[in-house]
């Protein structure tokens, strides 16, 4: 196990590394440079001070070059300064991300409790009326637009009947646990939404193969009662694959995640990370981006890890 | 029975019928926007600020946006953008796909576990951030001429190629499974011992053996292309004006919403219906073709 887990440590570090280097290439070929964005703030700069300044932030250098002085100072943690928020970029980052974390938190845990909830319901009779109605739903939910349903809930919930309010996450002097929450509902919902759509087509699926098996059929035989035979034995084996694509929907919620914040003014990293790439805020983009990443590798591997501890059949030994 | 007439009868079901009948009135629809503009008698670029963000009326069925022009046929010119991106970012994550699936079961050894390690790593990472760099990149510093760059249709190009470029994932994991159990069967082993070359065992015995998964896997992610071609128009970074696509018109519509609310209503809708036929259309098929039957 210590093996296994040195081994994929190592892997999550060596991506890591690579998609570094690949969106720090990636973010000197959008438009502009900070030299640009100081020549248009101050007119009067001539064409030898910008020489001058390209070999003082050392832009002459070639890109390699440029990418190891970078990653030398991240290793220590300074990610250098934001241009939007005139502060350290990881200062910006941190309050985002908790943000983040709690709208991406609530989501998920009510995404999932319905996914479990109308997945087994509709497995436990497939082609029954009730699993071609969940079975509509969740392709509904799929297919709709996350920033569309986002902007109906606002159009009715906010414009249309004024129950809530349509962004941000407090009102101005009023704060406080309930003021929280009552911004927080419409872009949970969203993002429960069609995350909840996504889920409940693999744990009816999950679901529907392991009440196939054998051992069902034995418990059943057995006189064990139906909800002991549900819960016991098929959704205990049906949850292994359901934890991997849990994990693996990560990279997905995140998306989402930037979506909705988008359109709800929601102060998260989402949020921050497209700001950050309109802005032209390259040192903040890149710590943003390479967050993200690290986040959904260590998602990956937090998979791996369940995957031991659920089924005692595997072994990493 | 001959071959065509079973695989008829396999797919004559109701769900497969209406989305492709759907697919295809919506399809028929938005190319014929110039008919439909001939009928109404309004050019769909014509701008009228005297009638900005009109009901609907006879001239204008569905009104009019924020700059006057005839929402409807912005709609189906809308559509007719949104679906050839589709189709064609989807063909072509298709193509590379199967390219290196094949390539990595076919071959195996080293070449095997670099590409699927790669396939790993391109799903490991967050798509859409990476899809918001990859479309603000400046073209210009990429030697592409500024006249190009700057084109009216650079962005559609633009968002095609990114999207087919990290969307292959699935198609690659897929053929490569199947390549993997074909590889050891006896009609490809009869090839290979005959003296086909490498290139023809997999392009004429192992390819045409794949074609139903791919297909099915295409079709679905048709749906999955239009909603993140309208997601990343909707912040700007997709299709631009002028050229409408139903995720930009939703975003200028979202300026409006609390004067024109039926702007933001037309263009999700169409989203929506297109992408859930295409996903209807794509589970219908993979019930349809697989030959074992699955729930």
């Amino acid at each position: 196990m210590t093996r296994f887990l040195l081994s994929r440590l190592f892997q999550v570090v060596l991506v890591l590394a690579i998609m570094s280097f690949v969106i720090y290439g990636l973010i000197g070929l959008m438009p502009g440079d900070p030299i640009d964005l100081m020549l248009t703030s101050d007119p009067h700069l001539t064409a030898a001070d910008v020489a001058r300044l390209r070999t003082l932030k050392g832009l002459d250098q070639p890109l390699v070059g440029r990418y190891l002085a970078w990653g030398a100072a991240a290793l220590q943690g300074d990610f250098g300064y934001s241009r939007l928020y005139v502060q350290p970029a990881v200062s910006a980052l941190l309050p985002r991300l908790a943000n983040t974390g709690l709208l991406m938190g609530m989501s998920f845990l009510l995404a999932f409790g319905i996914a479990l909830a109308a997945g087994i319901a509709a497995a436990k009779r497939p082609g029954s009326r009730l699993d071609s109605l969940i079975s509509l739903l969740s392709f509904s939910g799929i297919s709709v637009p996350p920033f569309w349903l986002g902007l109906m809930l606002i159009l009715v919930f906010a414009v249309t009947l004024g129950w809530l309010p349509a962004g941000g996450i407090v009102e101005v002097g009023k704060g406080g646990f309930l003021d929280r929450l009552r911004h927080l509902a419409l872009p949970v919902a969203t993002l429960t939404i069609v995350e909840a759509a996504s889920q409940v087509r693999f744990v009816r699926a999950a679901m529907i193969e392991a009440l196939r098996q054998d051992y069902i059929r034995t418990a059943r035989a057995k006189g064990a009662d139906e909800g002991r035979v549900l819960w016991g034995h098929a959704l205990r084996n049906a949850m292994i694959p359901i934890v991997t694509v849990m994990a693996l929907s990560f990279g997905g919620l995140f998306s989402g995640a930037l979506v909705t914040e988008t359109i709800f003014a929601y102060p998260g990293m989402g949020k921050l990370i497209y700001d950050a790439i309109l802005g032209n805020d390259f040192n903040l983009a890149l710590a943003g981006l390479l967050f993200a990443t690290l986040v959904t590798l260590l998602a990956n591997l937090a998979a791996d890890i369940a995957y031991a501890v659920i089924d005692p059949r595997i072994s990493y030994a | 029975m001959t071959a065509a007439s079973r695989l008829a009868d396999r797919l004559a079901r109701p769900r497969i019928l209406a989305s492709a009948i759907l697919l295809l009135v919506l399809a028929l629809a938005c190319f014929g926007a110039p008919i439909v503009a001939w009928i109404l008698g309004q050019d769909a670029s014509a701008v009228d600020l005297y009638a900005r963000l009109q009901g609907p009326s006879l001239s204008h069925p569905l009104g009019t946006d924020e700059l006057g022009r005839d929402q409807l046929l912005r709609l189906l010119q809308g559509g007719q953008i949104s679906l050839l991106v589709g189709l064609c970012a989807a063909f072509g994550a298709a193509i590379l796909g199967t390219g290196i699936g094949l390539l990595a079961g076919y071959r195996g050894g080293p070449l095997d576990a670099f590409l699927m390690r790669l396939t790993d790593g391109v799903i490991a990472l967050p798509l859409l951030p990476l899809l918001i760099v990859l479309a603000a990149l400046d073209l210009r510093k990429f030697g592409v001429p500024p006249a190009l760059a700057d084109g009216d249709a650079t962005s559609l190009y633009r968002i095609v190629l990114i999207i087919a470029l990290l969307g292959w994932t699935t198609v690659a994991r897929l053929v490569r499974g199947a390549a993997l159990s074909l590889k050891s069967r006896e009609f490809v082993r009869a090839a290979v011992a005959l003296g086909a070359s490498e290139r023809r065992v997999m392009l004429v015995h192992i390819l045409p053996n794949l074609l139903s998964p791919i297909i099915v896997a295409t079709t679905l992610s048709v749906g999955n292309v239009i909603l993140l071609e309208s997601v990343l128009s909707f912040l700007g970074l997709g299709i631009q004006p002028p050229l409408p696509s139903w995720g930009n018109m939703l975003s200028r519509a979202e300026d409006a919403i609390n004067l024109a609310p039926q702007l933001a209503l037309w263009p999700g809708l169409l989203i929506f219906l297109t992408v859930i036929a295409c996903n209807f259309l794509g589970d219908g098929l993979q019930d349809a073709l697989d030959p074992r039957g699955a729930d």
